[in-house]
């Protein structure tokens, strides 16, 4: 998957490097998106996040699972190697939408997972806030980290019993496995510049996905109350728009955000139980890199992490300073939080009791 | 003495007992505690053991040597973790670090100097104190998520660095271990010989067994040694909470603003509590050096940060027996509940008809052996939702109702 540590040249090293940083990146922007919504409408400092992001992957693992179900039919014509009569697998969807369409859905089982992640993520996010965090907003914000710190263990757990411990590999469909020669088009030679297809995919899909959410936010009617009411809930509340309504909803689009992230990282790292706890302590630090509820920086932050990352873990760059790859991340956030203590993009009030 | 029970409410009613009763300058309900802990500390290996040996229920036995020890070293880390949090309200998210520290400098005390038990504990403080001194001094420059976040920042990079950069100190991912090749300084070993951690020459495994009956009570030096440890921690923990400084630290906790507008500085005070609680935090990680001589980079993984803040909540911050007993829960689950498997289960509920015997097993299944986390996961959640002052608060609602009821008796 990486890029090949022979190559020489520094520009097209440095290039391979933000390819690289871009879809980690693009996971630490949506997340982080995501948390930036929550913390920016209700207040709540939700360390329950990273679970909805892993609860994205694991749709897709049912979705790809529930897809390719099957059941046994004895098959009269042919034998097993001890002469009875063979049982073939028979897939449903093979048997309902015919051999080549049934496979296509089958292989195509990621991308499908999306239609029914939407649902499924809203709803999670819509019982969480009305059942749990609702019940949080007066509380200290302590109380709200730990009781959603406590949520995302359960969760963990109950993904560890219903799948097991073990990481499920869920693959891309087959038209995007391998690799596109990214070299060729900027004038280098063939082989110098790899990128996985999928990864491609998965920056695009994010860059829609943060598009439209600020494009939802901007320029619709709705997100424009959501707006007024982030900046001052109180007055928007005397105008008399519902605003707790709407911040439920917001709260469901942020969990369907963390949810897509997650669906379509389910090919890049095979799902398992800890991924939301491993995503969550990075996604808190890109959050608070880019400055407590402000949206553009949570996304700039993940982006600028993302790509940090990927250029410390340069062979080079390793040499001089050894083990960089593995702390930059932290060593960026400790110095930001304290040249700029709100973060990158932060606004002036905002977490500052 | 007379000025610090006024100033704080808890001690108040027994002030005028008190004045004359102040063992080691306590108030007569602390020195009560501080009694409770002594007689439990003591008694530990026959309060943990009360099922016989081979009965059905043995299996329910903490009193072996390796957990009683696991229960005073968790209970001195979150007793510190709770000077910090249950005070001044600083969620720290990194405390394992200096857990971690502790442990590599008490490692290495024994590795080089000597396998003696008491200097390289004393080694692990100091240590763990100068770590957290420092980060302690960057951290608190911000307060709120920032701080937790800051300190899980430096929780993780010192794990980070742990496991690769840092290998010539740390054993990178293997860890460190006591090897045939370490001859400390002060140390009569033969050559080849592998030192084991001694208390002045007594060694740390070195056991007494009692057997009463059916009963086998295991008396540990380690263990006996730890629980001298936690007293001590125990005791200064409660001279912290009733001193004027303690004061200082909950002022912290209830309105900084106002601490500034009366010209005392809360930062000084905030560092403080967390040089203090990197202190019981790397006496923690001595102890388990001294206990088990070996240490990996995972004691720094922010999970076991995460793991002593579950304790101290669960057991009620901001009080004094909480943590202890929070500590002791969370370690039970561990290594108790964690054993049951299916047939246990089938053992207990063979009494009932097979249907609702399996259906009890699939029921209660997912709560015990690998499932204790989600049982842990859940208690959390609803400790941190309904009790917010944890266990120790239940205790107090439940004795609550009883008193109110007597009491009601008496007056009428």
């Amino acid at each position: 998957m990486h890029p090949d540590p022979k190559v020489a040249d520094p520009m097209d090293q440095i290039i391979v490097q933000i390819l690289n940083g871009l879809d980690k990146g693009s996971a630490y922007a949506l997340i982080a998106l995501g948390l930036t919504i929550i913390f920016g409408t209700l207040g709540v400092v939700n360390f329950a996040h990273g679970a909805l992001f892993m609860m994205g992957a694991f749709c897709a693992v049912i979705t790809s699972k529930v897809l390719s179900a099957s059941h046994k039919v004895v098959d009269e014509t042919r034998t097993d190697f001890l002469g009875n009569p063979l049982q073939v697998d028979v897939f449903y969807v093979q048997q309902w939408f015919g051999e080549s369409a049934g496979a296509a859905i089958m292989d195509w089982a990621v991308p499908i997972a999306i239609i029914f992640a939407i649902p499924v993520m809203i709803l999670v996010g819509f019982a969480m806030e009305r059942g749990l965090i609702k019940h949080f907003y007066k509380r200290p914000h302590a109380d709200q980290i730990l009781v959603t710190f406590g949520l995302a263990l359960v969760i963990g757990e109950l993904i560890k019993y219903t799948f097991g411990a073990n990481p499920i590999q869920t693959p891309a469909p087959a038209a995007f496995t391998g690799s596109l020669d990214f070299g060729v088009f900027l004038g280098y030679e063939a082989q110098t510049i790899m990128y996985p297809y999928w990864r491609l995919v998965y920056f695009f899909f994010s860059a829609i996905i943060i598009a439209s959410v600020f494009a939802f936010l901007q320029f619709t009617t709705f997100g424009m109350v959501v707006r007024a009411g982030m900046a001052d809930r109180e007055t928007v509340g005397l105008l008399g728009i519902d605003i707790d309504k709407r911040f439920t909803l917001m709260f469901g689009l942020a969990a369907a955000v963390a949810g897509l992230a997650g669906v379509m990282y389910a090919p890049i790292v095979a799902p398992n139980y800890n991924m939301g706890l491993d995503f969550l302590v990075l996604s808190f630090v890109v959050v608070v890199v880019g400055g407590m509820g402000s949206l553009p920086g949570a996304v700039a932050a993940g982006f600028l992490l993302g790509i940090l990352e990927s250029f410390a873990s340069m062979p080079v760059i390793v040499d001089i300073l050894p083990g960089i790859n593995q702390i930059i991340i932290y060593l960026v956030a400790i110095v930001i939080l304290l040249t700029r203590p709100r973060g990158l993009m932060g606004r002036k009030g905002v977490m500052e009791e | 003495m007379t000025d610090q029970t006024t100033q704080t409410p808890v001690a108040t009613p027994v002030r005028s007992k008190s004045a004359k009763s102040g063992i080691l300058g306590l108030t007569s309900k602390d020195s009560t505690l501080l009694m409770i802990i002594i007689g439990l500390l003591v008694f530990a290996p026959f309060l943990l053991n009360p099922f016989p040996e081979g009965s059905g229920m043995a299996q329910f036995n903490a009193g072996y040597p390796d957990l009683m020890q696991r229960f005073v070293i968790f209970g001195i880390f979150a007793i510190g973790f709770n000077i910090l949090f249950g005070l001044t309200g600083y969620l720290s998210f990194g405390h394992a670090a200096f857990l971690g520290v502790g442990s590599y400098a008490a490692i290495w005390s024994m590795k080089l100097i000597t396998l003696n038990v008491i200097p390289a504990i004393i080694m692990a403080i100091v240590l763990a104190g100068a770590f957290s001194w420092v980060v302690g001094k960057i951290s608190l420059r911000r307060s709120g998520i920032y701080f937790s976040i800051l300190t899980l920042a430096f929780a993780q990079m010192s794990y980070a660095l742990a496991y690769s950069v840092l290998t010539p100190i740390t054993g990178g991912e293997t860890g460190l271990q006591i090897k045939n090749t370490d001859n400390p300084l002060f140390g009569s070993l033969n050559p080849g010989e592998i030192g084991r951690a001694n208390f002045f020459g007594l060694e740390m495994g070195t056991s007494y067994e009692l057997a009463l009956g059916n009963w086998l009570f295991t008396f540990n030096l380690g263990y006996y040694i730890a629980a001298v440890a936690m007293l001590i921690a125990f005791y200064l923990s409660i001279r912290i909470f009733r001193s004027p400084f303690g004061i200082m630290l909950r002022a912290v906790k209830s309105n900084q603003q106002r601490m500034n507008y009366t010209g005392l500085e809360p930062k000084r005070y905030t560092l403080w509590a967390f040089v203090i609680s990197g202190m019981f935090a790397g006496l923690a990680g001595g102890l388990m050096v001294a206990m088990d001589t070996q240490v990996g980079p995972e004691r720094m993984f922010w999970t076991a940060s995460g793991e002593v803040v579950i304790m101290t909540i669960l057991g009620g911050a901001g009080t004094l027996f909480g943590p202890v007993l929070g500590a002791g829960f969370i370690k039970y689950l561990e290594n108790i509940v964690s054993k049951i498997n299916k047939e246990i289960l089938h053992q207990w509920f063979a009494f009932m008809p097979d249907g609702i015997e399996d259906l009890l097993v699939t029921m209660v299944y997912p709560f015990v052996g690998k499932g204790w986390h989600l049982t842990m996961g859940i208690l959390f959640m609803l400790v941190v939702i309904f009790l917010p002052g944890g266990l120790v608060e239940g205790g107090q609602r439940i004795a609550g109702l009883f008193r109110r009821t007597k009491s009601a008796d008496k007056e009428s």
